[in-house]
């Protein structure tokens, strides 16, 4: 019995270096484009490929994490399936990505949650509701009775916001910080250059390659390029950093200031907040249109909770807090207060274990790139 | 009535409907393939060879008519038509606005073929996204594309276009453009055309077609038997050495084997055949596909050693590697003594001078035949790799005669109403050999000069069809 423990443990260890298959696909196909190389000019996936020879473990996790699911590649490719060689490069990324997120999650066990996101998604948003429905019933004023005002701190106390979300925002700070700077150690990538934090920070901030190398974008139902994902996208990143950004000024005006929510429409915590959920709102929807379109090969079947999981918690977030701000003084605020607050709950529990871990690994991988792209070529594939 | 019929669904086609269109006819394309496969052997192009008179975009320095013309006549061996090339290269300098204005996008020269980085402009994604464009800005004008269409026959009287036949039906077009590609991909007439050898064998049965299973070469045999002038041997076809391993069809551009240079080559009977180091691989990977054609069982293999890794383009697929040259014979299935003969006479006869890889450098062979004259290290350092190379086709050479209205000739008759652009003309301008990116250029003009010429005859016949 011993000796079977022994020997499984060994095995464990063996397989632990091995690439998963989902791996080896990827690096087969990279094998391919390697040899091929025409969608050079798309990303910074394709340069940084040609640097290598061979793509083992830790070379695929970067690549995957540098692709940004554009399409153009795929729709580019002369060994697409229906070609024997099925070269989906954007679908095998995915895959890979979705692994990188799950090995690199803190704690480890936490990585499953990666798989069937949906349902995770949709336990803790349900999870987040019962919390507040559950305060409210047991809340001694008898729960969800209008306050005078529209005072939201009569429904759930402040103190009790704060108390709820500073331990939630921390932990997820921490927890991604852990993750993706292991992730980062294990790429190897060297010293970041100030130059490379820079190329880095414009690359995310503008989304570069999402504009397929030329400008035109990148590919959703079919082969044409469109900006769509790109202007989508900075909708919703751009959203919610207002969002947050009017977050922190109102916890500035609370303890700073010492004035209380609710706030005019022309503070501004409520001007910050009233645009990033509009923008938030809209670029989630758009997103959640575009995601539906996608071309059959350009989606990940498996992924489509992951994506859509993580997006309806935004919309949701977003409308609902909006739609709080426009019914503060009706009935239905202290519903909507909880709604929103049970759905931020949800979207900031998941943050760790969803989708949005690609934004922070993407960035990881984009400033390996930055640091790489400057260090010469160890290779050179000559004319003779 | 249709008035310009395409068939076909490559890059000359395309050029040849959308210029068509641009000029006001109701346009049809015909592409044989379903729409996964459409593009014809242009979706596995990659570039377009550019005359330029001073650094544009994504091309630099210049590179004027004369070096462009001088360039064709050398890999022509002078089988070409000197008025339809300066034709094509004077296109080939004024035709990328009109490509980008209908979606195509260009990139510098590629890694791996900064050789070209004065001379060609490379489509952004290759040749499929360039496919793609095209067929966006066709559908978006109104060009009606039907896919799964291939043409078995056409009516014609006395050299006149009536209509095509697809599965049965009979498609009427007042002007019509042939563009349907070679017949590479057709074993049995590539059998015909080779015969057998002395050896007994037919060699087609070892080769692989690198581009489309799509060029059939059933127009081009329809017109040809229906009395078409015709030009470009028949017999000849453009081969590369590839990969053994590669699919039969549409295996393209990555299952090239780039290290031929940079190590030896033997045959079946573990024998060296040829000089690898005769000049730079871009000049020569085109002669290995025919050397390899002519060796016993079509086959070959690329032998290296460890010096060689990463200095060439990275193969699709690994070599099969040993760490000692006797182990290697066994796995490549060689004869082990005769391939240790050939390995020790190949050691013992190279002169190593100074290596470089992009130079003509003096690393040679002494007293040894066949020589290698540049390159030639002794082969020594584990691992050793081999690569089986088979002959891959490119394309044939076997078109039709045009001049420069690429009109169809009957007896030195040109056709009023039926054209011919792409690979099936491109004989007239290419009779032998080829360059990187003349392929794409020769379609580009002569589609673009067919789609125009057939839209002004349909129009004259529309209009004469108004006036009756």
């Amino acid at each position: 019995m011993h000796k079977l423990e022994e020997l499984t443990r060994q095995a464990a260890a063996l397989t632990r270096g091995m690439p998963s298959i989902e791996v080896s696909d990827a690096a087969r196909m990279l094998q391919i484009c390697n040899a091929c190389r025409y969608c050079e000019g798309y990303c910074a996936v394709f340069p940084a490929m040609t640097r290598r020879l061979a793509f083992d473990r830790a070379d695929v996790h970067y690549l995957a994490n540098l692709c940004h699911n554009c399409g153009a590649c795929l729709h580019a490719c002369q060994y697409a399936p229906p070609h024997e060689f099925g070269v989906n490069l954007p679908r095998a990324m995915a895959r890979v990505r979705q692994q990188t997120w799950a090995e690199h999650a803190w704690p480890a066990a936490f990585g499953a949650l990666y798989r069937r996101n949906g349902v995770w998604v949709a336990l803790a948003l349900v999870a987040a509701l019962t919390l507040f429905i559950a305060l409210a019933a047991l809340d001694p004023g008898g729960g969800w009775r209008m306050p005078p005002q529209g005072d939201f701190y009569r429904v759930v106390p402040h103190r009790l916001m704060v108390g709820l979300f500073l331990p939630v925002f921390v932990y997820v700070v921490a927890v991604l910080a852990i993750g993706v700077r292991r992730f980062f150690i294990g790429l190897q990538a060297g010293t970041p250059t100030k130059p490379a934090v820079r190329d880095a920070a414009r690359d995310v901030l503008t989304l570069r390659y999402l504009d397929g190398g030329h400008g035109d974008g990148c590919n959703e139902a079919d082969d044409a390029f469109t900006l769509a994902r790109r202007r989508a996208h900075h909708l919703v990143f751009y959203g919610f950093l207002l969002c947050f950004a009017a977050t922190c000024v109102a916890t500035l005006y609370h303890f700073v200031l010492g004035q209380r929510a609710p706030y005019e429409w022309t503070s501004v915590p409520k001007l910050l907040g009233t645009s990033g959920g509009a923008a938030l709102a809209l670029g989630s929807a758009w997103l959640w249109w575009l995601h539906r379109r996608r071309h059959r090969l350009h989606r990940e079947p498996t992924q489509t909770g992951l994506d859509r999981g993580f997006i309806a918690l935004l919309f949701l977030t977003a409308t609902s807090g909006l739609a709080l701000a426009l019914l503060r003084s009706s009935a239905a605020m202290p519903l909507l207060l909880s709604l929103h607050l049970a759905t931020v709950l949800a979207l900031f529990v998941t943050l760790p274990y969803g989708k949005f871990a690609h934004g922070v690994y993407r960035g990881a991988a984009l400033l390996k790139w930055a640091i790489e792209k400057r260090q010469p070529a160890r290779l050179d594939v000559g004319e003779s | 009535m249709i008035d310009v019929l395409v068939i076909g669904g490559g890059n000359a086609a395309l050029c040849a409907a959308l210029t068509a269109r641009e000029a006001g006819a109701e346009v049809t394309l015909l592409e044989a393939s379903p729409r996964e496969w459409r593009g014809g052997n242009s979706q596995h192009t990659r570039n377009l060879r550019c005359m330029h008179d001073a650094p544009q975009d994504v091309l630099v320095d210049a590179y004027p008519e004369e070096e462009y013309w001088q360039d064709l006549l050398k890999v022509t061996g002078g089988a070409t038509d000197e008025a339809l090339a300066r034709l094509v290269i004077r296109a080939s300098s004024s035709c990328r606005p009109w490509m980008h204005r209908h979606g195509v996008r260009f990139q510098p020269s590629l890694s791996g073929a900064l050789h070209t980085a004065r001379t060609n402009a490379f489509f952004l994604g290759g040749g499929k996204a360039l496919v793609n464009a095209y067929y966006r800005s066709a559908e978006a004008l109104g060009v009606q594309v039907n896919y799964d269409a291939p043409v078995d026959r056409l009516a014609l009287r006395d050299g006149h276009f009536e209509a095509a036949f697809v599965n049965g039906e009979r498609i009427a077009a007042r002007a019509c453009v042939l563009a349907a590609g070679g017949f590479e991909s057709n074993l049995d007439w590539l059998r015909q055309a080779w015969g057998h050898n002395a050896r007994g064998e037919n060699p087609v049965d070892n080769f692989l077609i690198r581009g489309t299973r799509y060029n059939t070469g059933t127009v081009l045999r329809f017109m040809l038997d229906a009395g078409a002038d015709a030009v470009g041997d028949p017999t000849q076809a453009h081969m590369v050495a590839i990969d053994a391993r590669a699919p039969l069809y549409d295996g393209g551009i990555c299952t090239r084997i780039d290290c031929v240079s940079l190590g030896i080559v033997v045959n079946r009977e573990a024998q060296r055949f040829y000089d690898e180091g005769e000049d730079f691989w871009p000049k020569r990977y085109a002669i290995w596909g025919r050397l390899v054609a002519q060796q016993p069982g079509q086959v070959a293999w690329s032998i290296i050693d460890a010096k060689a890794l990463g200095r060439f383009m990275p193969p699709v697929f690994p070599g099969v590697r040993a760490d000692a040259p006797r182990d290697l014979a066994v796995r490549l299935g060689l004869d082990e003594a005769r391939f240790m003969r050939t390995l020790h006479d190949y050691n013992a006869a190279t002169r190593e001078g100074t290596f470089d890889h992009t130079a003509l450098d003096d690393c040679r062979t002494e007293g040894l035949y066949p020589p290698k004259s540049h390159w030639a290290r002794r082969l020594d350092t584990p691992p050793f790799f081999g690569f089986a190379l088979k002959p891959g086709v490119t394309f044939t050479y076997l078109g039709l005669k045009t001049d420069a209205s690429a009109a169809v000739q009957f007896a030195g008759q040109p056709s009023a109403n039926l054209f011919v652009a792409g690979e099936m003309m491109a004989g007239n301008v290419l009779g032998k050999g080829y360059t990187a990116g003349v392929g794409m250029s020769i379609g580009t003009a002569f589609g673009r000069i067919a789609g125009a010429n057939a839209a002004a005859v349909a129009r004259q016949g529309a209009a004469a069809h108004a006036q009756a």
